[in-house]
């Protein structure tokens, strides 16, 4: 039989429909498409793909499973490496990890591993109903800051090899960037609770509303028994350009932007918390983050979303999928630009005047592209005299944040580096602290999902090691 | 959940409750804040701690009914429960080196004010407070403040009480008289801690207002809270909410203060019109 050469395609929703509803993007496989998928895996030997995931996922043996239509099988497969396969099936950028290893796809199109794991995930979730086995306790008590995707899977690991573990979540919902970042229609909030119940299955206790290093610090955690401490706090505070006009109302960071839509709810009728209706918004940036930010904006009722990023398409970091979504329901893309003012609205005749110190529009320069930076990405350069004004209501800046201070702040002997991301020891998550263990954004700065997954599967592996040893 | 223990009516529009929530009890300290939930779908607010008591774990929060969620807030009674109350957040009020202090605190800003000063009390600083209300019917904690100040100006802006006139009028009294504060701590309206701030620039004397802008997360998370203090973006959840007064753009505060005055006054009709259904 020949090989077909192409994915099968993941039906998605119509793309003028979804710009303006909440409800997910993509629809995923059927029985037959994920079959279908399944078939094209050639099976190699030397199983490429599975160095390409940051978690191992047994790639080709889950792929087997649902060749034979063990569906149930192929999520064991997965679940003993992955906490949270039903998130990552969604968000992971497979087209730079496991599917860019993928041998089918030195010739072809590679086999759609995403789309797989995500289909096998989603079945599970539908159909199983037992309960999981507690696993048997050994007694030892380990506490996780941050209830994101790193510390989900820290705590998944942990709980399973038969931990007390105890996650500490700041907000009111688990869930982390999950919950408050990434949007409903490209991560549905059901799956993450899902997935966090999964955990509580396990044993894992979620604490909301605890602030680590406000209500408690690493020390009291330490006095109250907990033999180990995994920071998974994230990225933190939202960067901003520092340009004239990001104090006027209308202007956001990304964060901000996305929490009150996400977690808040701002998009239902009746929420509580509101969000500016803004009918032109600019979204400042080219990461996955500022695809969620004008997607987002669009689904609120946008007419008109610019996207304004100061290389070219080619270097947006955000994941191919994102770009094309974005591009098909109607986000414009603003590249080879770079702002230079926000400009409020100010009405000399009259200081009462309801619209005085909204935003009116962004003032932006052309860019071409130069020299190759440090990290061989060609640097924007400012084209002289080309700047022009886009009429805007609205500004989100979704240019990355930096680590939030917090934890630094209220641990004694905590070391960061220069950009303030704390300094742990690659194969283990050691920081320079004993029994404290970190990863995910908190260490990295902004980064994805499966890499914080990955890093808190690290830091589980470490922990156990060193409460086995001291118990040794 | 958390369970209100205590409810005190302070003025028609002025509510203190409060709350068991032993953990945030343990840790808050004069200056700081915490974020409340009323119910599971209710908007994240901050308000700044008015008083703990660590022995029985409760905090002490005054809140003014002004919008949607502090009526839905003013709706429960002792007993019933909130869903979400996270804190202590921001830093505590400054307070070393400092031996004589002016604590200024206008309307439901005397609540926060009122832990400052009971605080520079137990540290032996000699206080003066002056606190502000529109009218009578406003005025609360005047005991209080009383118990804790070496010297006490209460002002009403009609004269129904106290002395007539604005809090920045004996402020500048005092200091034109040659009292010499160490510090002058304004809390209140930001129009009043602006006008504080004008009164004791020309006297150079170190002045102190707390922030209290919008807000979601409290940890630096959504910078919705930021704030240009001397040229700087600063955050108040992580970098405040006390800030150099002399350094705040006030005018940019004040007008981000108004972003959602649509949508909260919607918010307040709803809530209005839901609790006249309840009470019939």
């Amino acid at each position: 039989m020949a090989i077909q050469t192409k994915k099968n395609e993941m039906p998605v929703q119509n793309a003028a429909l979804r710009a303006r509803n909440f409800k997910e993007v993509a629809l995923g496989y059927n029985e037959e498409l994920a079959v279908a998928e399944a078939q094209r895996c050639l099976n190699c030997k030397n199983r490429p793909c599975v160095e390409g995931c940051p978690v191992n996922v047994s790639i080709p043996e889950f792929i087997n499973k649902i060749k034979t239509r063990d569906f149930e099988g192929a999520y064991s497969v997965i679940s003993e490496s992955s906490s949270l396969p039903a998130v990552c099936g969604r968000v992971c950028p497979q087209e730079t990890q496991c599917e860019s290893k993928c041998t089918l796809g030195i010739k072809f199109e590679p086999v759609g591993i995403g789309r797989l794991e995500r289909f096998v995930s989603d079945l599970h979730n539908e159909n199983y109903k037992g309960s999981t086995a507690l696993p048997k306790s050994n007694g030892h008590k380990v506490a996780v800051i941050g209830s994101g995707p790193s510390g989900l899977t820290c705590a998944g690991d942990l709980a399973k090899k038969g931990y007390k573990v105890t996650v500490f979540e700041a907000l009111h919902l688990a869930g982390g960037v999950l919950v408050y970042g990434i949007p409903e229609f490209r991560l549905p909030k059901s799956i993450v609770e899902k997935e966090v119940e999964a955990l509580k299955q396990y044993g894992v206790e979620i604490n909301t509303n605890v602030v680590i290093g406000k209500t408690l610090t690493i020390d009291e955690l330490f006095s109250d028994g907990y033999e180990a401490v995994f920071i998974g706090t994230g990225a933190g505070l939202p960067r901003f350009m520092g340009i004239s006009g990001e104090g006027l109302k209308g202007v956001y960071s990304a964060n901000e932007f996305l929490t009150r839509v996400n977690l808040m709810k701002a998009f239902e009728t009746n929420s509580h918390t509101p969000v500016m209706n803004a009918r032109n918004v600019a979204v400042v940036g080219g990461g996955n983050v500022a695809m969620d930010a004008a997607r987002t904006a669009l689904r609120l009722g946008a007419e008109n979303v610019y996207l304004i990023y100061r290389r070219s398409m080619e270097e947006l970091p955000a994941r191919k999928e994102e770009v094309e979504h974005a591009e098909e329901e109607g986000v414009i893309f603003e590249i080879l630009r770079n702002p230079v003012e926000i400009i409020g609205y100010d009405n000399p005749e009259n200081k009462r005047d309801k619209k005085n110190g909204f935003v009116k529009g962004i003032k932006v320069i052309k860019c071409e592209l130069g020299e190759p930076d440090e990290k061989g990405r060609r640097k924007p350069v400012e084209i002289k005299g080309s700047e022009y004004v886009i009429d805007v209501d609205c500004v989100i800046m979704a240019i990355g944040t930096s680590p939030n201070p917090l934890m630094k702040n209220s641990t004694v002997g905590l070391k960061v580096n220069s950009s303030g991301g704390i300094i742990v020891e690659e194969d283990t998550g050691k920081t320079s602290l004993q029994g404290v263990y970190a990863g995910g954004d908190a260490v990295t700065g902004a980064a994805t999902v499966i890499l914080a997954m990955g890093a808190g599967k690290t830091a589980a592996k470490a922990i156990d090691e060193y409460i086995s040893k001291k118990d040794l | 959940m958390y369970r209100i223990v205590k409810k005190t009516i302070l003025n028609q529009s002025v509510t203190m409750m409060d709350i068991y929530a032993p953990l945030v009890a343990k840790k808050a300290q004069a200056g700081q804040f915490i974020i409340l939930r009323v119910d599971g779908d209710g908007e994240r607010i901050p308000l700044t701690v008015a008083g703990f008591d660590r022995s029985v774990g409760t905090v002490k929060i005054i809140f003014q009914v002004v919008g949607g969620t502090t009526m839905r807030l003013n709706a429960k009674n002792e007993g019933d429960c909130i869903s979400d109350f996270v804190g202590p957040l921001g830093c505590p009020t400054k307070t070393d080196g400092v031996k004589k202090v002016c604590i200024v605190g206008g309307g439901v800003g005397c609540a926060i004010a009122l832990p400052v000063a009971e605080r520079f009390n137990e540290l032996g600083c000699e206080i003066h407070s002056i606190i502000g209300f529109r009218n009578k019917d406003l005025l609360i904690l005047e005991k209080e403040f009383a118990k804790c100040s070496d010297r006490l100006t209460v002002m009403t802006d009609d004269g129904s009480y106290g002395r007539q006139g604005l809090v920045t009028e004996p402020l500048k009294e005092f200091i034109a008289n040659g009292e010499d504060y160490d510090e002058v701590i304004a809390i209140g309206p930001l129009i009043m801690m602006k006008f504080v701030v004008a009164t004791t620039k020309p006297y150079n004397v170190p002045t102190t207002v707390s922030m209290n802008p919008i807000m979601i997360d409290g940890t630096g998370m959504c910078g919705g809270c930021r704030l240009t203090v001397g040229g700087k973006m600063k955050f108040a959840c992580i970098d405040g909410p006390d800030f150099n007064g002399f350094e705040v753009d006030f005018d940019e505060a004040i007008a981000r203060m108004n972003a959602y005055a649509e949508f909260e006054q919607k918010e307040r009709e709803t809530a209005c019109n839901l609790f006249r259904k309840e009470v019939k």
